[in-house]
């Protein structure tokens, strides 16, 4: 008798006892057709969330509280030789446009806003609210 | 188990729970069921009771599970569970070379409705026979799902379509039931409470791995608010868990082997409930003069409540 995972390597030939094996592969981005990754839900927002990377701090608070893992993440090492997450960026497949990400964002100017669906990244980005904005 | 100490490194897990299901936006289930699946390096074994999580995340053609995953009837999610992991452990016995890999860990998700009232029966007794399971109880008051009818773990004064408020009725009228208690009565080796409150994912992180990696039955009631029947905006979700706490209406606790009860987090300054009431549109017809009375009982039983929790764990019985 194989291992559970190996008891399931396709569909058709799957036994009982089989555990399934992760269909993903990350390093690659490969993901089963199957999986909702690959279902837009896109239409379903009036404003998105737009990512400034210059102010971001990676706390990571919006990965951990997005509902639809719409943030995407790089694993980098950082200078004490840790690995960390990195935000590259939205997902605008997944993203529902809820908010929630902004209101987690913690620096003193959100590197996160909400704008229209209209505006585009990099007219939102040109928007953005300055230091001396926030002091009035 | 799987040593969570900062969200930096916590957030290289690659996700096992994907996106593009159809949760409502802000929908907190998708916060809890995210951390909960991530907690653990290990191969896991899911069933789903019927409900808002289960319909929303395997709709034909997609599924957003990449784990071995099971959709069970509203009553049984625990009883499915305890099953595979039955035949999991008979034929880890039978068969000397169906020795997997990892380890694969056994985790059942139910709604509320699916847990505090259908599902009960199959939960206590997948309890009382002590199967090595999780089970996660995503707490959101009521069936959400069918459009808002009571459940009983809706609290005092909520406005469903079961209860509904008017001019002699003030909403639901029954007291939540304290199902977390109950489970720690059945003598559960861990039973806790979570919410995906902002100070809080660490928390909830580290009780799903520690429920996880325990031998035995484990129990975690999480609070998930619902921005469509609790009446809030969707990026409210993580200030309403966040009030729930501050306002000891639903505080953070673990029991260990049914006795051994920690107060995970006092708030500095306890709120009164009205801050977190006035948030949320089901309640707000408590604010009218002839329900005052009604806010005024919920904070004497959440101050009972909470007084209760900190002597038991002062006294450490």
């Amino acid at each position: 008798m194989a291992t559970p995972k190996e008891m399931m390597t396709t569909w058709d030939k799957i036994q009982f006892g089989a555990v399934l094996p992760s269909f993903e592969d990350p390093a690659n981005k490969v993901r089963s057709k199957f999986n909702s990754y690959n279902y837009k839900v896109a239409d379903w927002r009036v404003e998105k969330p737009v990512f400034n990377r210059n102010l971001c701090i990676d706390c990571d608070f919006c990965w951990v509280f997005c509902p639809d893992s719409c943030f995407e993440v790089e694993e980098v090492v950082n200078k004490r030789g840790k690995k960390q997450a990195k935000i590259v960026g939205i997902n605008y497949d997944l993203c529902k446009g809820c908010g929630v990400c902004v209101e987690v964002c913690p620096t003193p100017i959100k590197s996160l806003l909400m704008f229209s669906e209209f505006v585009e990244n990099d007219e939102a980005l040109k928007q953005w609210p300055k230091k001396e904005d926030k002091k009035d | 188990m799987k040593n969570i100490t900062t969200l930096k490194e916590f957030a290289c897990t690659p996700d096992r729970f994907n996106g593009g299901h159809r949760l409502c936006p802000g929908c907190a289930h998708g916060m809890i069921v995210r951390e909960v699946v991530n907690a653990t390096d290990d191969d896991l074994v899911i069933s789903t009771a019927t409900g808002c999580l289960e319909v929303c995340t395997a709709i034909y053609p997609y599924t957003s599970w990449d784990v071995s995953w099971l959709h069970i009837g509203f009553e049984n999610a625990a009883a499915g569970i305890s099953g595979a992991e039955a035949m999991y452990k008979a034929l880890s016995k039978k068969n000397k070379s169906y020795n997997p890999d990892k380890n694969v860990k056994f985790v059942a998700f139910g709604g509320d409705g699916g847990t505090y009232d259908i599902g009960f029966q199959s939960l206590s007794g997948a309890t009382e026979r002590g199967h090595d399971f999780l089970y996660v109880c995503l707490d959101n008051e009521g069936y959400m799902n069918t459009g808002a009818q009571r459940s009983s773990s809706t609290p005092i004064g909520a406005h469903t379509t079961t209860s509904p408020r008017g001019k002699l009725s003030y909403g639901e009228k029954n007291r939540k039931k304290d199902l977390t208690m109950i489970m720690a009565a059945h003598g559960c080796p861990y039973v806790a409470t979570a919410t995906p409150g902002s100070k809080h994912w660490k928390d909830m992180a580290q009780k799903a791995a520690k429920a996880i990696s325990t031998v035995g039955p484990t129990f975690i009631n999480a609070l998930s608010p619902c921005t469509t029947e609790w009446k809030f905006k969707p990026e409210d979700t993580v200030e309403i868990s966040d009030l729930a706490v501050e306002t000891c209406m639903f505080p953070l606790f673990e029991i260990e082997d049914g006795h051994k009860l920690t107060v995970n987090y006092k708030p500095k300054n306890k709120l009164p409930v009205e801050e977190y009431l006035s948030k949320q549109g089901r309640f707000s017809h408590l604010f009218k003069p002839e329900n005052r009375w009604v806010i005024e009982e919920i904070q004497k039983e959440v101050d009972r409540y909470w007084e209760y929790l900190l002597r038991r764990e002062e006294a450490g019985v």
